[in-house]
């Protein structure tokens, strides 16, 4: 049980994320993979705060607050996700062109 | 609390299987329902790794709301936006798809080359395992107490921004017109009523309906 596992395991988990970032169409999906990133990133803090600074935790601090703002994020995304079908009786991503030129 | 290093591995190993699996589940599934409740699996076996890194605060808080906000919310939203429709193909789709593979295993093999060859200082300071709770509630109001409460203004500012932006507009003029409109909707009926109601006695439907129609 060493440092790197924990290390590797987050990378594979950020990288899964991003390729569904990436990827999918369904809007919904996406807040799906935002969510996987930002553990992958909590579990490289958690990792980090166990076995570089066992004894004054102050990456699960920064786990907690990252927990925090991620669960804003969801409440603010999905009610972006919910207004923007309201608009365009879609969620399909390629179809979101209001911003594009 | 430390528990034996067989454990600890077969333990890892178990997590690491299912976070991994339900992750690409997440992923590629095509029934998005399915991707929401395999997210759950994923926070929960994050959380299960949390444990192994003598985390169990942060372990009950990650259930607490991961778990049991995050992936609700999830689920809700699914259920308000559930449109069966197939999404239109796109052309040439495929070639994103393998670009954004290959970078994304790239991305991998970067970051593993990194995390294997990068000397890391291991401390040997005594973990903190069940005083983790104490700990970090002394960094929440003495060095973090500014961070603390900007976060808390967020969350206050993030309520009522989900709410002011998933809010239905329309609601106010629906209510207006439902109130200008209504003796005008529902004054012609009643006579059409009162005379289904009685067709045999004719006067005293012509009898009452005027009066009502004043009223």
């Amino acid at each position: 049980m060493t440092l790197q596992y924990f290390l590797i395991l987050a990378a594979a988990l950020f990288c899964i994320g991003i390729y569904g970032l990436v990827t999918s169409r369904n809007a919904i999906r996406v807040l799906m993979s935002i969510e996987l990133l930002l553990n992958a990133v909590n579990i490289n803090l958690m990792a980090f705060s166990n076995y570089l600074d066992p004894s004054g935790i102050k990456g699960q601090v920064f786990t907690v607050f990252v927990i925090t703002i991620a669960a804003a994020e969801a409440a603010v995304g999905l009610a972006i996700v919910l207004s923007i079908y309201r608009n365009r009786d879609t969620v399909d991503m390629e179809q979101f062109n209001l911003l594009k030129w | 609390m430390n528990l034996a290093d067989g454990v600890q591995i077969v333990s890892f190993g178990v997590l690491a299987l299912m976070m991994l699996g339900a992750a690409l589940g997440v992923v590629l599934l095509e029934n998005i329902v399915y991707s929401a409740f395999l997210l759950g699996g994923v926070f929960i076996s994050i959380a299960g790794l949390y444990i192994l890194l003598n985390a169990g605060f942060v372990a009950a808080a990650q259930v607490l709301i991961y778990v049991g906000a995050v992936n609700v919310l999830i689920l809700f939203g699914i259920m308000l936006v559930n449109k069966r429709q197939n999404f239109v193909p796109l052309r040439n789709a495929w070639v994103g798809k393998a670009t954004t593979a290959v970078v994304c295993l790239g991305l991998f093999a970067l970051l593993g080359a990194m995390v294997l060859s990068t000397p890391w200082a291991i401390s040997a300071a005594p973990v903190a395992g069940d005083t983790s709770t104490v700990v970090i509630g002394l960094h929440f109001f003495s060095d973090f107490l500014l961070p603390f409460e900007l976060a808390s203004v967020l969350l206050l500012m993030a309520l009522i921004g989900a709410i002011v932006l998933a809010r239905r507009e329309f609601l106010p003029d629906a209510l207006e017109r439902e109130q200008t409109q209504q003796p005008v909707l529902t004054l012609p009926e009643r006579p059409r009523e009162l005379a289904s109601v009685a067709p045999g006695s004719p006067d005293r439907t012509l009898g009452t309906s005027p009066t009502k129609r004043n009223v």
